[in-house]
């Protein structure tokens, strides 16, 4: 279970977040409403000014008893908004990149079948450049995966593809949840997304958690950005 | 047309490429490293360091030469520190040179892998600790690589730069065939003999070539370093 207790100023914008995640947990809000900071400070990308952040019996960060974990010792894998794979390395070597770092040997059977999973084994000598924007996704789920992470953050995965291209990743989403059993915090501000791949919902508006629950909080209505703060 | 070289020409001509080879390899780790100093990094004094090492571009390069004198010469104190402590003298060798086309040819060098550092994305290098990379690794594996066009370049500008350096050099170092006489100070030093200039030509012409040479050289390393890195 991931427990988190934050707080951190971004200029005029106040962001307090503190909830519990278990299983599929979608983060839920507006676009501006501090979901991708608080993704960022999960990851270890961003350090909170204040609180705790723990994995099960694993304390990535406590301000007061100033623990941090940097983000290269977390094991968490990100798969963010616009992919990032990185452009200079075949898909195959974007795969490979987390085992590399982390020095693990070589995991065939893993291997195997994340790419079966994800089915992108005909991209493996193609660069990121030559992939289509569903394509790119799948690689970057793959990567991320590929690290066996302890969690796994999804940031908007989907909001840089059209709807065709949604439909069509959504399905590998949807295995990865029923088959990887990796924990997943995934960032979303379409209700239908969120309905399709969570089982809980922690709503973030403003900065601010409003709600935890389950989908029933989907049907009220998300306030547009609370407190008229700018997005960080 | 055929070049009549006398054996002063060639050993003008290969100290020349001695001196900015030299010059160009022993710069370049600090050119790397300054340049990511300023791309990547605020501190106080950013702007005066930025000052000093833009000088040499815009100071007389004669001016830059008597600074190295009354410095590094055998009786300055930075000189003389040198001589006495670890028996390396600069003044009137092929090594005070490489140090006054070095400093000629660093304004050039930093400014184009600065330039190149700055145009990548940094939020790659946060997808590379996610995966495990820590400061080091995430340089060496996305920074390194994807700044590579703009270190050749660099490099090849600093390389010309050094072959063409004339001012500095004479007033540091003197005019010494076989010790400091580049392929600049040769053509000079036949210039001022009467009817000399017709021996120059074919120095001249030498210089036209190796320039020619490098700068095609340097147009097609960084075309293959940019396919290399768009997977072409």
């Amino acid at each position: 279970m991931l427990t988190v207790d934050i707080e951190k100023r971004l200029g005029d914008f106040a962001l307090a977040a503190s909830f519990n995640s278990e299983g599929v947990t979608a983060l839920y809000g507006p676009s501006g409403s501090g979901k991708t900071s608080i993704v960022n400070m999960i990851a270890g990308l961003m350090k909170p000014d204040r609180g705790r952040i723990a994995l099960d019996d694993l304390v990535l960060l406590d301000r007061s008893a100033r623990i941090n974990v940097p983000a290269a010792k977390r094991r968490i894998g990100y798969v963010f908004q616009e992919g990032r794979l990185f452009p200079h390395m075949s898909v195959k070597r974007n795969l490979d990149y987390g085992r590399w770092m982390g020095e693990h040997a070589a995991d065939p059977a893993a291997f195997a079948h994340v790419i079966d999973l994800l089915d992108i084994g005909h991209l493996l000598d193609r660069r990121p450049g030559k992939l289509s924007g569903g394509e790119r996704q799948r690689v970057a789920v793959g990567r991320a995966l590929l690290m066996k992470p302890r969690l796994l953050l999804l940031d908007e995965p989907l909001a840089s593809l059209d709807t065709g291209r949604k439909n069509e990743i959504f399905p590998y989403l949807e295995r990865l949840r029923d088959e990887a059993k990796v924990p997943m915090i995934y960032v979303s501000h379409d209700a239908a997304e969120v309905k399709r791949i969570a089982s809980r919902v922690v709503r973030v508006e403003g900065g601010k958690v409003t709600a935890t629950g389950g989908m029933e909080l989907l049907s009220q209505a998300v306030m547009p950005r609370a407190g008229g703060a700018s997005s960080p | 047309m055929v070049l009549n070289l006398t054996s002063e020409d060639w050993t003008a001509i290969i100290l020349s490429l001695r001196i900015a080879s030299v010059a160009t390899a022993v710069t370049l780790p600090f050119g790397i490293a300054v340049a990511l100093l300023l791309a990547r990094k605020d501190f106080w004094g950013k702007a005066l360091v930025d000052a000093v090492i833009y000088l040499p571009l815009v100071l007389p390069p004669v001016v830059t030469g008597y600074l190295l004198l009354i410095t590094l010469g055998r009786r300055a104190p930075v000189g003389a520190f040198l001589a006495d402590h670890f028996g390396i003298v600069f003044s009137f060798r092929w090594t005070g040179a490489v140090i006054s086309c070095g400093v000629m040819a660093f304004p050039l060098m930093v400014r184009a892998i600065r330039l190149s550092i700055e145009a990548i994305d940094r939020r790659l290098e946060d997808a590379a600790s996610t995966l495990g990379a820590n400061r080091f690794w995430a340089f060496a594996t996305i920074t390194l690589p994807l700044a590579l066009p703009g270190i050749v370049a660099g490099a090849m500008l600093a390389f010309a730069r050094a072959l063409g350096e004339f001012g500095a050099t004479i007033t540091f170092v003197s005019n010494i065939p076989g010790e400091t006489q580049t392929i600049s100070a040769a053509i000079y030093t036949l210039t001022q003999v009467p009817g000399g200039d017709a021996a120059a030509l074919d120095l001249v012409i030498v210089a036209v070539l190796i320039s020619v040479a490098a700068l095609m050289a340097s147009e097609w390393l960084a075309r293959r370093a940019i396919a290399r890195m768009h997977g072409i």
